[in-house]
């Protein structure tokens, strides 16, 4: 079982980690389990989005936590063959303090035939206040069924 | 008793084009993203450059979820910043001759964004305009749209509230 949960954690890693826009961010997925995914991305000068302050880009923060999101959906027992988002909601609590990973978790709290609900937070090094909070709707592509 | 005749339009448009690209060249990215602005008058439209490290899912293929959403909060935040700019560039409360990155004014602050992802993204360039909904002296809502080929067909859209920069000039409450 245990061994089982992890060569399905190793596939997700290398799966995600070879995503174009994923690799170029230089995320990291270090966690995944029954609908939830953990997934950091280190600061980098090429994210800043305010040149006054070196703060990493919102932007670049929801393609961390759509990512992660996405991860927590397709990790879901309910077992989807693919995911996309339809809508993503971020709020954003401070800015990232610059120079440190960000950590994002995302947790699929409900799945239905169609849709996973998706709920996800951002930290950087201080992990008693969110950077962001996020919560969206993605779609479940189920496998086609074989057709009598 | 005539009017002051109007600029020459080679110094108007340079006047523009220095602050805008002031504003946008401030930003590390969108370089890294491929984004530029195109101006007409006051309106701007926000190109994405395609490139392949904005794939997100390789099999479609289609451009990154994050990739759009970031593509479109840099609209909203260069448009509202724009419109702040403009104004006082157009009254001449900033002269436009000495703007440095620094004098240039702070940008929004980001409150919350939220997507819409209408379909997937082709993996070629990409267009989008915001819309300042409401500026106030404290608060700004802006909605996005993006689009590929078609302008009626939007492959994208949003909405986002943003935190207006402090301005410097005292008023009483």
């Amino acid at each position: 079982m245990s061994l089982e949960a992890g060569e399905k954690a190793r596939i997700a890693k290398q799966f995600i980690e070879a995503i174009p826009f994923s690799k170029a961010l230089g995320m990291s997925l270090d966690d995944i389990g029954d609908g939830y995914a953990v997934i950091s991305m280190p600061w980098s000068e090429e994210l800043v989005g305010d040149p006054s302050t070196g703060v990493i880009h919102g932007g670049a923060v929801s393609a961390l936590m759509d990512t992660c999101g996405g991860a927590a959906v397709m990790s879901h027992p309910g077992a989807p063959a693919g995911t996309a988002t339809i809508d993503l909601r971020i709020d954003y609590m401070r800015p990232a303090t610059p120079g440190q990973r960000i950590v994002a978790r995302a947790e699929c709290y409900n799945i239905t035939r169609s849709v996973g609900f998706v709920r996800a937070s951002a930290f950087d090094e201080d992990e008693g206040r969110p950077v962001a909070t996020a919560s969206g709707a993605f779609t479940v592509e189920r496998p086609k069924e074989a057709k009598a | 008793m005539s009017r002051t005749r109007p600029e020459p339009v080679q110094v108007v448009k340079e006047r523009r084009d220095r602050a805008l690209d002031l504003l946008v060249g401030g930003v590390p990215y969108a370089r890294f993203l491929g984004v530029t602005f195109d101006r007409r008058g006051d309106e701007l439209t926000a190109l994405l450059h395609y490139d392949e490290k904005l794939i997100g899912n390789p099999f479609l293929p289609a451009i990154h979820g994050g990739v759009i959403a970031s593509f479109l909060e840099m609209t909203a935040i260069i448009g509202l910043s724009w419109q702040i700019l403009w104004d006082e560039i157009e009254t001449g409360t900033i002269a436009a001759e000495n703007l440095t990155p620094e004098t240039l004014p702070r940008l929004p602050k980001t409150i919350d964004f939220t997507v819409d992802y209408l379909r997937s993204g082709l993996p070629r360039d990409a267009y989008a305009r915001a819309r300042v909904n409401r500026s106030g002296r404290r608060y700004a809502s802006v909605h996005v749209e993006a689009w590929q080929d078609n302008r009626e067909k939007l492959f994208a859209q949003a909405t986002g509230h943003f935190l207006m920069p402090r301005r410097d000039v005292a008023t009483n409450g």
